[in-house]
C-alpha cells in the first residue's frame, strides 16, 4: 500500500537505519515494555483512495439537511448569515492555515498583524479598549470571564441571567466547579431578566452579574438599568455576552460600563458547521488587561525602527506561569478570527449597520406576518433578529413537518425552558427573502392549525 | 518583500469605499428607531475598514506573504507535530452538507454528520485503547481540564474529597499544571531522573492519599518513552489516584502501544497535531477525551449513541461533569481528522509513527556531532538538544533559532522543556523527505561552524527577514493592543 503523505523510499530508510546503526525500525521501539506492546493491527476501516473517500464522504454529507438547500429559521446562538466569497479565498491561503501560533515574529508578521487588526475591530464593536486574539467560542469565553471575575474580586457568588444561552450557562456551571463558585440563576419575566430578583440577590458577596445583549430570546436587555442597580455593589463586575452583529445597530456594552464583553464572531464569515469551530471573542478594560486569558498581540518596532507585531504580556499565560496562569488556554481560534476579520472588512463600517438593520427589518416583517396570521407572539419589547412565537403543538412535531416542506423551523424552547413548552424561537437573518418568510408563516399556520 | 511598514487595513481605508454585497430589503421598511429607546441606538458607527474588494484581497494576500506555514517549508516545531495538512480534508470540510448544518437541527436531519462523528469516536477508541470517547473538548488544554474534572467527579462520587493534588512531571507542558489549577487542584511536581524519565522514587515520595491523578505524556516532552510506565501506574493506582495521558505525543506510538493498555484512565488527543487538523495560525484545534469504563459515567454530556432508530445525543447522564463547550465540539476539525484516518487506515497510521520516529532518530544522530545531546538514547518522534556548547561561545539558543530564519526554516521549539538548559526541541514529523531533513541538518551544522568562526553573524540574526528582532520589552511595558487613528 502506498501512502501519498509519506515520502520515505526503501533506499532512504536503509540509509537512515545505517546512520543510526540499527538493523530495522523495530529497534527504535524496543524500549516499550513487551507487556504493553500492541499486537496485530488496529481494527480500523481500510484506507480509502482520494476519489473513493470523497464519494463516501459526499454521500454522508448528502444525508444532512443543509442550510443552503433548506430555508432556515433556526438561530439560538448559531446563525445563517451571508458569507462574502473573499473570506474562503483568504483563509484557504496555506501560509495562514498551515502555520501555528506566531512564536517567531520575524516570519509571522502576517498572522500577528491580522490578529492585531481583529483585536481592533472587536474593540471598536464592543466599545472596550482591550480585546484578545480569540477564545474557543462564545460559551467558553463567557465561562472564562466568570472565573476571572471571581479571581479578581475574591468573591464567589455569580448572578447569571436565565435569558443567557442555556448551553453557555451549562458551560459556566462546569467551569465554576473548579474554583467552587456559587451560581445563582436570575429568572426571566416575559423574556427579559427579572431585575427585581437581580436586585434582591445582588450583595457584597457578588463577584459578577452576567447578562446577554440581545438575550437568548432575541430581546434587548436594559443594560443601563442593570448597571444602575450594580452601583450599590461597586466591586461586582458587569459581564455582557453580545452578538457582535447586533452591535452594528445597538449601543455597545462598553458605553454602559461593562467590565468584560464576550461573544462569538460566528456571525461574521464562519459557517454553522454543526456548532464548531466558531470563534469566541473576549474584550475588557485596561484595568483587567494583564488578567486577560488567551493570546494578545501588541505593536512594537524592530531593531531598525520598522513597525511590527509580537505576542505580548505572556507572563499571564500557561507556558510561563504554569499553575499560576490566568487560564489554561493555549491554542485558540486564529483561523476563524481571520475569517471574521475578512468578513468584517468586507462588510465594513457602513455595511455593518445596514446588515444589522436588514436583520431587524426582516424579523419585524416576520413578526407582523405571524400576528396577521393569528399567532400569539410572545416577544413584547425591543428585539434584534429573533422572536418567540406561541404554538398549539409541540415545536419538535411542527419542525418535523416543516422539514418536509423544505423549511428548518426555529428552536424548541421547551428543551431548556420547561415553562415555555410550545414556544418556538424564530431567527430571521438578512438572507431570508420575503417569499421564504411568507411561506414559513403559511406552513406554520397550516401545521399549527 | 520590502523591509518597510506594511499598512494596517485601517490605514488603507477611505470613506465611501465598500466591498460588501448585501441582500436587498425586500420587505416593507419600518422605522426601527421608533421602537427602540434612544439610549440603545448606537450613535457612532464602529470604525471598521472601508476598502474595495481588490484592496481587501491585496491586503490579506500581502499578509499571507508575510507568514510561514508547513506548505512554505520545514517547520520542526517540537511538541506541535507540524505535519502536512492534506488538501482533501479541506475540500471535505467545505461540503455544504457538513459546513452548513446547524447544531440544533433535529437528529434525524443530520444522520450523516452523526454517523461520521460516531465512526470517528470508534476509531479513536481503537487507537487509544480506551473504553469511550467524547469529541466535545475544543482543544488540547480543554481536553486536559475535562479529563481532570472527570477524575475529580469520580473521587467525589466515592466520598473522597481529600484528593486535592495533581502530580505533574518537571518536563511537562505548561498547560498541565494550568489545567490542574483551573480544575481546582494543586499541582505538585515530580522530578526527572538522569535518564530524562520520571524518577520512580520521587514519584513514590510525592504520591499519597491526597493524590487525585498523575498527568503524563508518553513519550515525554524529551521525546523519550517512559519505560517504567507500568510501575508508575501501579504506584499511582495503589494510592487510589488516577492516571491521565496527555496525547500531545501520540504521533510516536500509533499501532505500537496504546494509552489504555499502559494503564491510563483518561486521555486527551490533539486532533490538530496527530490527525492533521490543521493548526490554522494558532487554532482552531480539537481535543477529544477518552476514558476507562470506570470514568465513563462522568463524560461531558451529551454523548453520542447509536440506537435502533439511528444516531442521537443522549442527555440523561446523571453523573456527567456537564457541558464543557456549547454544541458538540469542533465538528469541522473532527471531520478533517476523520478524513485523515480514513485515508491512512491501520497500516498507514503505524507507518506514520514508524517514520516520525525514524526521522527524529536520524536527525538526532547527525546533529549530536555539534549540539549536546543531554540524553543519549533512541528517541521517539522528537528529541531535545542543548545549546550549552554554543552558549560558551556567546551564542544563545535564541540566536541559533533566529539564524535558521535566514536559511528559510521555521526554528524548533526553544527553551522547552524547562529541565534542559538552552533547549532546542526538534520534531521533524513523518511527512518530510530525507532531502529536507538533510538540508536542515546541513544548515544546523553550518550554524554551529558560524558560531565558532563568526559568532556575531549568528548573534545578530536574522538578516534576511522582512523585519528584524522585535522590541518585546517595550511591547509588554507599554502595550499597544489596537490601532488608534491618533497614533
Amino acid at each position: 500500500m502506498e501512502f501519498r503523505y509519506l515520502p520515505m523510499t526503501n533506499e532512504d530508510k536503509q540509509d537512515m537505519l545505517d546512520t543510526i546503526g540499527i538493523p530495522s525500525t523495530d529497534a527504535l521501539f524496543s524500549d516499550i515494555p513487551e507487556k504493553i506492546r500492541f499486537q496485530g493491527d488496529l481494527n480500523l476501516k481500510k484506507p480509502a483512495n482520494e476519489q473513493q473517500l470523497m464519494k463516501e464522504l459526499s454521500s454522508m454529507a448528502n444525508k444532512n439537511a443543509n442550510l443552503k438547500q433548506y430555508s432556515s429559521f433556526l438561530g439560538a446562538g448559531v446563525y445563517d448569515h451571508f458569507i462574502p466569497s473573499v473570506v474562503d479565498h483568504v483563509i484557504s491561503r496555506s501560509e495562514f492555515y498551515t502555520a501555528y501560533t506566531p512564536y517567531q515574529p520575524e516570519i509571522s508578521q502576517g498572522e500577528l498583524q491580522a490578529i492585531f487588526e481583529f483585536q481592533t475591530m472587536i474593540s471598536e464593536l464592543t466599545g472596550m479598549p482591550v480585546a484578545n486574539s480569540s477564545m474557543y467560542d462564545g460559551g467558553t469565553s463567557l465561562a472564562e470571564a466568570v472565573n476571572l471575575s471571581a479571581a479578581q474580586t475574591k468573591k464567589k457568588k455569580i448572578l447569571v441571567s436565565k435569558a443567557i444561552h442555556p448551553e453557555s450557562r451549562a458551560v459556566i456551571e462546569t467551569y465554576a466547579k473548579g474554583p467552587n463558585l456559587e451560581i445563582v440563576e436570575i429568572d426571566h419575566q416575559n423574556g427579559l431578566t427579572d431585575l427585581d430578583q437581580l436586585e434582591r440577590e445582588l450583595d457584597e458577596n457578588t463577584a459578577s452579574v452576567v447578562i446577554q445583549y440581545p438575550n437568548f430570546f432575541g430581546q434587548i436587555e436594559p443594560l443601563q438599568q442593570v448597571k444602575d442597580l450594580m452601583d450599590q455593589q461597586k466591586k461586582a463586575m458587569f459581564i455582557v455576552s453580545s452578538n457582535p452583529l447586533a452591535l452594528g445597530y445597538l449601543t455597545p456594552p462598553g458605553e454602559f460600563g461593562a467590565d468584560i464583553v464576550v461573544g462569538d464572531t460566528q456571525v461574521f464569515g464562519i459557517p454553522a458547521q454543526f456548532g464548531g469551530p466558531h470563534c469566541g471573542y473576549f474584550a475588557t478594560t485596561k484595568k483587567l488587561m494583564r488578567k486577560t486569558p488567551g493570546r494578545l498581540v501588541g505593536q512594537t518596532t524592530d531593531e531598525d525602527g520598522v513597525r511590527g507585531f509580537v505576542l505580548t504580556l505572556q507572563a499571564r499565560e500557561q507556558h510561563i506561569r504554569r499553575d499560576k496562569a490566568t487560564s489554561n488556554i493555549c491554542s485558540n481560534q486564529a483561523l476563524n478570527a481571520l475569517a471574521s476579520s475578512v468578513a468584517m472588512t468586507s462588510i465594513g463600517k457602513h455595511g455593518l449597520k445596514k446588515m444589522a438593520a436588514l436583520n431587524m427589518q426582516k424579523a419585524r416583517y416576520a413578526k407582523q406576518k405571524l400576528e396577521e396570521a393569528g399567532f400569539t407572539v410572545f416577544t413584547k419589547g425591543a428585539f434584534f433578529n429573533e422572536l418567540v412565537v406561541t404554538l398549539h403543538k409541540s415545536v419538535s412535531e411542527i419542525n418535523e413537518q416543516l422539514l418536509d416542506q423544505g423549511i428548518i423551523g426555529g428552536y424548541d424552547l421547551a428543551f431548556a425552558y420547561p415553562e415555555l413548552k410550545g414556544h418556538m424561537l424564530v431567527a430571521v437573518t438578512e438572507i431570508r427573502t420575503k417569499e421564504e418568510i411568507d411561506a414559513f408563516v403559511k406552513e406554520l399556520g397550516d401545521i399549527n392549525g | 518583500m520590502a523591509n518597510k511598514d506594511f499598512p494596517l487595513i485601517f490605514e488603507r481605508s477611505k470613506p465611501g469605499r465598500t466591498s460588501y454585497s448585501l441582500p436587498e430589503l425586500d420587505v416593507p421598511e419600518v422605522d426601527l428607531d421608533a421602537e427602540l429607546d434612544v439610549a440603545y441606538i448606537r450613535q457612532e458607527a464602529p470604525d471598521l475598514p472601508e476598502v474595495s474588494e481588490l484592496e481587501l484581497m491585496r491586503h490579506y494576500t500581502g499578509l499571507s506573504n508575510r507568514n510561514y506555514g508547513v506548505d512554505s517549508g520545514f517547520y520542526p516545531l517540537g511538541s506541535c507535530t507540524m505535519k502536512y495538512n492534506p488538501k482533501i480534508n479541506e475540500d471535505v470540510a467545505r461540503l455544504d452538507g457538513f459546513s452548513h448544518i446547524h447544531p440544533h437541527q433535529d437528529a434525524k436531519s443530520v444522520q450523516g454528520a452523526l454517523e461520521m462523528l460516531y465512526d470517528l469516536q470508534t476509531a479513536l477508541r481503537e487507537i487509544t485503547g480506551m473504553h469511550e470517547v467524547s469529541l466535545q473538548p475544543a482543544a488540547g488544554a480543554q481536553g486536559e481540564w475535562t479529563a481532570l474534572m472527570m477524575i475529580r467527579a469520580f473521587h467525589e462520587a466515592n466520598g473522597d474529597f481529600e484528593r486535592t493534588k495533581v502530580i505533574v512531571p518537571d518536563s511537562a507542558h505548561g498547560t498541565n499544571p494550568a489545567s490542574a489549577a483551573v480544575a481546582g487542584f494543586d499541582a505538585v511536581t515530580v522530578k526527572s531522573n538522569d535518564r530524562g524519565l520520571v524518577d520512580l522514587e520521587d514519584l513514590k515520595r510525592v504520591v499519597g492519599k491526597d493524590t487525585a491523578a498523575l498527568m503524563l505524556t508518553n513519550p515525554n516532552t524529551l521525546g523519550l518513552f517512559e519505560t517504567e510506565i507500568m510501575e508508575m501506574a501501579a504506584v499511582v493506582h495503589g494510592a487510589g489516584g488516577k492516571l491521565y495521558y496527555d496525547g500531545a505525543n501520540l504521533n510516536a506510538i500509533m499501532g505500537y502501544t496504546r494509552p489504555g493498555d499502559m494503564g491510563f484512565d483518561a486521555v486527551h488527543l490533539n486532533l490538530h497535531k496527530t490527525f492533521t487538523g490543521p493548526h490554522g495560525g494558532g487554532g482552531p484545534g480539537s481535543g477529544p477525551v477518552g476514558v476507562s469504563k470506570e470514568l465513563e459515567p462522568y463524560l461531558p454530556k451529551p454523548i453520542l449513541v447509536k440506537a435502533n432508530d439511528g444516531y442521537k445525543f443522549e442527555y440523561d447522564r446523571p453523573n456527567s461533569i456537564g457541558r464543557v463547550k456549547p454544541y458538540y465540539g469542533n465538528f469541522g476539525i473532527n471531520l478533517r481528522a476523520y478524513t485523515y484516518i480514513r485515508t491512512m487506515g491501520a497500516e498507514g497510521l503505524k507507518k506514520v509513527s514508524e517514520f516520525a520516529v525514524l526521522n527524529a532518530n536520524y536527525m538526532m544522530r547527525k546533529l549530536e556531532k555539534e549540539y549536546e545531546l543531554p540524553y543519549n538514547q533512541h528517541c521517539k518522534h522528537e528529541f531535545v538538544l542543548s545549546g550549552k556548547k554554543q552558549k560558551k561561545l556567546g551564542v544563545r539558543t535564541l540566536d541559533v533559532a533566529k539564524r535558521l530564519l535566514d536559511y528559510g526554516y521555521h526554528p524548533p521549539t526553544i527553551y522547552f522543556p524547562l529541565n534542559v538548559e538552552e533547549a532546542l526541541m526538534v520534531e521533524p514529523t513523518e511527512t518530510e523527505s530525507k532531502e529536507t531533513l538533510d538540508g536542515f541538518i546541513e544548515t544546523m551544522l553550518t550554524i554551529a561552524e558560524e558560531t565558532k568562526n563568526n559568532p556575531e553573524l549568528v548573534q545578530e540574526a536574522p538578516h534576511n527577514t522582512i523585519v528584524k528582532r522585535m522590541d518585546e520589552t517595550t511591547a509588554a511595558r507599554k502595550p499597544i493592543l489596537r490601532y488608534n487613528k491618533a497614533d
